[in-house]
């Protein structure tokens, strides 16, 4: 693996309600090599938007606050870094695009203004180099008439075309991370994988690492070398992604993989995971996915497992056991 | 844009139309014969019925409309009972007094309520947003006459700081060019009777100005609210932007529909003639020269005032709708 640039321990993520704190992420670490493209999963509410809402320092505060732990760009601890180190480095450093391209793009600006003003928040560019530089930005995206866009509204734009336009403004200063919180989710499939092409693509020609949120498992497949698993709010397993598709070790991803629907199956009932994940807090004792787990043992009720494994880890008194 | 303004203008022909028919409905159903009024009780049948015919009051009612209309669209807009001259010469310079007035309150209104709406949104359950909200309610609340003896008592009486009634001194010798002072004096070059003019303006106008500015500062902090959760202000913030453009700039745009039209509608209210604050401040606005003209039964510069008070209100929210298509851009393809 390349050298880490943006390193994430023992982060710990509290929203402060009326009903007492509620931990939503707890304790969650990972790190992204240069260039490298790691996917994060897992069910809606397990902590995902949360973890990257953290690193880009843009928790809606009060009531989020990162309550322990660190995140490093570049070795720099940025986890209570101030409003205006932060300012410098979204956008330029770490750039984020997000799960709803249909209403993320300002409707009362034109693309041309809200993509240049992404590039001239940190570059000092005459007028002239910052519009030519946003139609080549919507070039490198894939869309057709880049000059005619810079002047349309996001109204204008598909769902799809709007997706590209945040895409070219989040690389519109050449960041070393980018986190894509579920890019494709509110897209068809067609352009999903269109989406996903391009994100390969900007990956191998910037060398950008990604860091891809989502809660499929088919997204994952397809682009990452390595994905993180979550859980309640914690990692639950972490590998290379061939090692977790073929011999998962953490119960709740094996269900994750089963659930993939099979075209071939001639079974009349999709497979599920039974339950829900739990509100965060609400188990205070044991494996947080002991409730759901077909394969639960006394112990699980009681005490926590601990994330071990060299390159393939888990959380799991299963394969602690064997070991 | 273009054919959003003209399918706009056309609409507002209807409205027009709409507009003189009722002001001629009100005047009609006033009970009373013109005529009667004109010779006097002891006026003998023959000289009624001939006085009835010369008015054209002995045609059907539509004649008499389009007869009305006719008169409107040539500019005559009849004569005063009380002083026997034609209103069309009379209107202006009141209502040039009300438009000043008007609008130096609503810039007052616009600029405070803005300002203290966005403040409360961006600093939500501070003490910045309760006082900025405790003073809109009090101000929405607050009865104008009260607050206009209050300024009067306080900075006219015991300060002595600001004149308290007209719109200037009585010695002055301002040239009504336009009737609008303030630009009268700056076209002669009177920079002290400039001052002098907007002196007198200063209390009626902050009179003027407490309700609109409290309704305008609520209804940005509510706008503004729900603007700020939007995804694409979560979007300007991972591009880098910083809190206050993202507010007032991002947000504010967004925003200023619902702004757009309170801002409309209370011009409009004021432009109306702002009868209370008129009559405290002894200004001799539309609202003063209407309240004079009821006194007298003068009804036809009641009802040329009513016409002319509702063509100002259709033509501010023309204006509003016409601005609604310059702010958002999707307003046009609906």
């Amino acid at each position: 693996m390349n050298q880490s640039i943006l390193e994430v321990k023992g982060l710990k993520t509290s929203f402060f309600t009326d009903d007492g704190e509620v931990p939503a992420v707890d304790g969650v670490d990972f790190s992204v090599g240069e260039g490298e493209i790691l996917g994060i999963v897992g069910e809606s509410g397990c902590g995902k938007s949360v973890t990257s809402l953290s690193i880009m320092g843009l928790l809606p505060s009060p009531p989020g606050k990162i309550v322990g732990g660190s995140i490093s760009f570049k070795g720099e601890d940025i986890s209570h870094a101030k409003e205006s180190r932060m300012r410098k480095l979204r956008g330029n450093d770490i750039a984020m695009i997000f799960q709803e391209p249909m209403t993320s793009l300002n409707p009362v600006f034109t693309i041309g203004d809200q993509l240049m003003e992404a590039i001239r928040l940190h570059n000092r560019l005459p007028k002239k180099e910052l519009a030519a530089r946003a139609a080549e930005l919507l070039k490198m995206v894939g869309l057709p008439r880049a000059k005619e866009l810079l002047k349309e509204y996001p109204h204008e734009l598909s769902g799809g075309m709007r997706q590209r336009v945040m895409i070219a403004m989040a690389m519109s200063c050449n960041p070393k991370v980018l986190i894509a919180d579920e890019p494709t989710t509110a897209l068809d499939v067609t352009i999903q994988a269109q989406i996903l092409d391009l994100m390969l693509k900007l990956n191998r020609e910037t060398h950008t690492a990604i860091i891809l949120i989502t809660h499929d498992l088919g997204v994952v497949a397809q682009v990452c070398k390595r994905v993180v698993v979550m859980y309640a709010g914690k990692v639950v397993e972490e590998g290379d992604v061939k090692d977790i598709f073929n011999h998962p070790k953490h119960p709740y991803t094996e269900g994750l993989i089963r659930s993939i629907p099979d075209l071939h199956s001639k079974k009349d009932k999709l497979y599920t995971i039974k339950g829900s994940v739990p509100r965060p807090g609400s188990i205070e004792k044991g494996c947080l996915f002991a409730p759901r787990c077909e394969y639960v043992m006394d112990k699980c009720r009681t005490d926590s497992p601990e994330l071990v494994g060299d390159s393939h880890k888990s959380r799991c008194f299963l394969h602690q056991v064997q070991e | 844009m273009l054919s959003y303004s003209i399918k706009r203008v056309l609409m507002l022909i209807p409205v027009l139309l709409g507009m003189t028919l009722i002001v001629f409905a009100i005047i009609h159903a006033i009970p009373g014969n013109p005529a009667l009024t004109i010779l006097g009780t002891k006026a003998t049948p023959e000289a009624i019925q001939n006085l009835n015919r010369s008015l054209g009051l002995d045609q059907p009612w539509y004649i008499q409309y389009f007869t009305y209309l006719k008169h409107i669209l040539s500019g005559d807009l009849g004569t005063s009972i009380q002083t026997n001259t034609p209103i069309a010469n009379q209107i202006w310079p009141h209502l040039a007094a009300t438009i000043e007035l008007s609008f130096v309150a609503m810039i007052i209104a616009v600029v405070v309520g803005i300002n203290a709406g966005i403040i409360s949104a961006w600093k939500k359950n501070s003490v910045l947003d309760y006082t900025a909200m405790i003073v809109a309610l009090i101000g929405v609340s607050m009865p104008i006459f009260w607050l206009g003896l209050l300024e009067q008592w306080a900075f006219s009486v015991k300060l002595n700081w600001l004149p308290s009634i007209g719109r200037m001194d009585i010695i002055s010798n301002v040239q009504p060019i336009t009737n609008l002072y303030l630009i009268d004096t700056l076209l002669e070059g009177q920079l002290d009777q400039f001052w002098m003019v907007l002196r007198h303006l200063i209390l009626p106008s902050i009179a003027l100005a407490t309700i609109p500015t409290a309704i305008i500062a609520r209804m940005t902090r509510s706008s503004m609210l729900e603007v700020l959760k939007s995804d694409y202000i979560r979007t300007a913030k991972a591009k880098g932007q910083r809190m206050f453009w993202i507010v007032y700039k991002y947000a504010l745009k967004n925003a200023f529909i619902p702004i757009l039209t309170v801002i409309g509608l209370q011009t409009g209210l004021l432009l109306g003639g702002a009868i209370l604050t008129e009559t405290i401040f002894g200004w001799p606005g539309i609202g003063l020269y209407i309240y004079n003209a009821i006194q007298y039964r003068d009804y036809p510069v009641i009802q040329s005032g009513i016409l002319v008070i509702a063509f100002i209100f259709v033509m501010v929210n023309f204006i509003v709708d016409l601005l609604y298509g310059l702010i958002d851009p999707r307003i046009k393809y609906r």
